[in-house]
């Protein structure tokens, strides 16, 4: 009697462990088709100087179900987002009378790749520039509309629609324009401190762990290849700049303010670790 | 309910007697009627709550919607097609509101 209670206390352990190891959240060894026409790069080789010996995307950690919904435009949710983005597109606004297609025609044509490419070199304020602000740059100085609130509901689908017109496009920004380079170093130091309470980088979690859980998810390795992203959680598009906070905030630490200088260059550095992977906006996440 | 727009997806032609999926989407907040607004009353519920998909004028497919169900629902079922005709998709709103769209589907 003894034994085999004994022997079944060594089964229950080893159901603990066995499992333990079976349902490791990493990456998985799978393909992402969109609408079965274009193929996504979802694996690719680190540029110099990355600490990773492959840049993944996000997507290959996520479950079967939350893939799936990106590999169709039509079951994607975030696209009824990018619909409300191509609307706006087309809308005039602000006093000079104008739209975005009023400079920049069709989307399709003018916006193709270009998303891939920021954050850029922005002469003009002297830092980099993200979609965003871009945006927010050409309402204020070409359309004589007010810059978009953070967040607001039109800057997020307007940012998908331009992003989501690069859609397959390997993501590759230069860092040769302007100072680009001192504000990778700048991102580059903030990824690698440790912020909040709980005491944590953003390495802590999606360097060192990626494929690990934290509570009942996976973590990736962070990049931001596919933001805005829908998340099945807020069931709306989410920005990178809200993602930052949403991570930084669960350090226990103070934000700081979207589109300041540290998240500026956060963005700029953790957009170059993800260069190579196709720009999936609007990616579809948990 | 205002900016409502259905989306349906569904093959454009088919061989007599296939199983085709019909794909749809609709963008509805399906408020539940559970949650508090910011002056602590209960938002009133709103949603679909029922959808019916008709083929020339008989009903192939229809479901209720219950509360618990997400915003913008996504819906996708099977019907078999035996000859040409229209899909027509019906959806439901509380406030009396009814969204309609309509396929063709030829046969091969």
């Amino acid at each position: 009697m003894k034994n085999k209670i004994i022997a079944k206390a060594t089964a229950v352990a080893l159901t603990v462990f066995v499992p333990g190891i079976a349902i490791a959240g990493g990456p998985v060894d799978d393909e992402l088709i969109i609408d079965g026409d274009i193929n996504m790069i979802t694996r690719a080789a680190p540029p110099e100087g990355h600490p990773l010996d492959e840049v993944l995307s996000g997507w290959l950690y996520r479950t079967e179900e939350t893939r799936m919904l990106e590999t169709d435009t039509f079951e994607n949710p975030g696209m009824l987002e990018v619909e409300d983005g191509a609307e706006l597109w087309n809308t005039v606004d602000g006093s000079a009378g104008k739209s975005c297609a009023s400079c920049h025609g069709d989307a399709e044509e003018s916006m193709a790749g270009v998303g891939a490419s920021f954050p850029k070199w922005d002469e003009a304020s002297k830092r980099p520039i993200n979609v965003e602000l871009q945006i927010d740059k050409c309402r204020t100085e070409e359309m004589g509309a007010k810059a978009y609130k953070f967040d607001a509901p039109e800057q997020k689908a307007l940012t998908a629609y331009v992003k989501n017109q690069s859609l397959g496009t390997p993501v590759a920004i230069n860092l040769d324009e302007g100072d680009m380079r001192s504000w990778w170093e700048k991102g580059n130091e903030a990824y690698y401190t440790r912020t909040g309470q709980l005491n944590l980088s953003c390495a802590s979690c999606h360097e060192q762990n990626n494929g690990n859980y934290i509570r009942a998810d996976h973590l990736s390795q962070g990049n931001v290849n596919g933001f805005p992203t829908y998340r099945l959680k807020q069931a709306a598009l989410v920005s990178v700049h809200n993602r930052f906070r949403g991570c930084i905030r669960d350090t226990r630490a103070e934000y700081p303010a979207a589109f300041s200088d540290v998240l500026m260059a956060l963005e700029v550095y953790v957009t170059w670790r993800g260069t190579g992977l196709s720009v999936e906006t609007p990616a579809v996440r948990q | 309910m205002d900016n409502i727009k259905p989306r349906v997806k569904v093959p454009k032609s088919a061989s007599a007697g296939d199983i085709i999926q019909i794909k749809t989407l609709i963008n509805h907040p399906m408020e539940s009627g559970l949650r508090k607004g910011k002056d602590g009353n209960p938002i009133p519920r709103q949603i679909i709550n029922k959808f019916t998909c008709e083929f020339n004028g008989k009903t192939v497919f229809s479901c209720d919607l219950e509360p618990a169900i997400s915003a913008n629902p996504y819906l996708e079922f099977s019907a078999k097609v035996t000859e040409p005709g229209t899909f027509k998709f019906i959806w439901m709103d509380d406030d009396g509101s009814v969204y309609e769209t309509e396929n063709k589907i030829a046969i091969k």
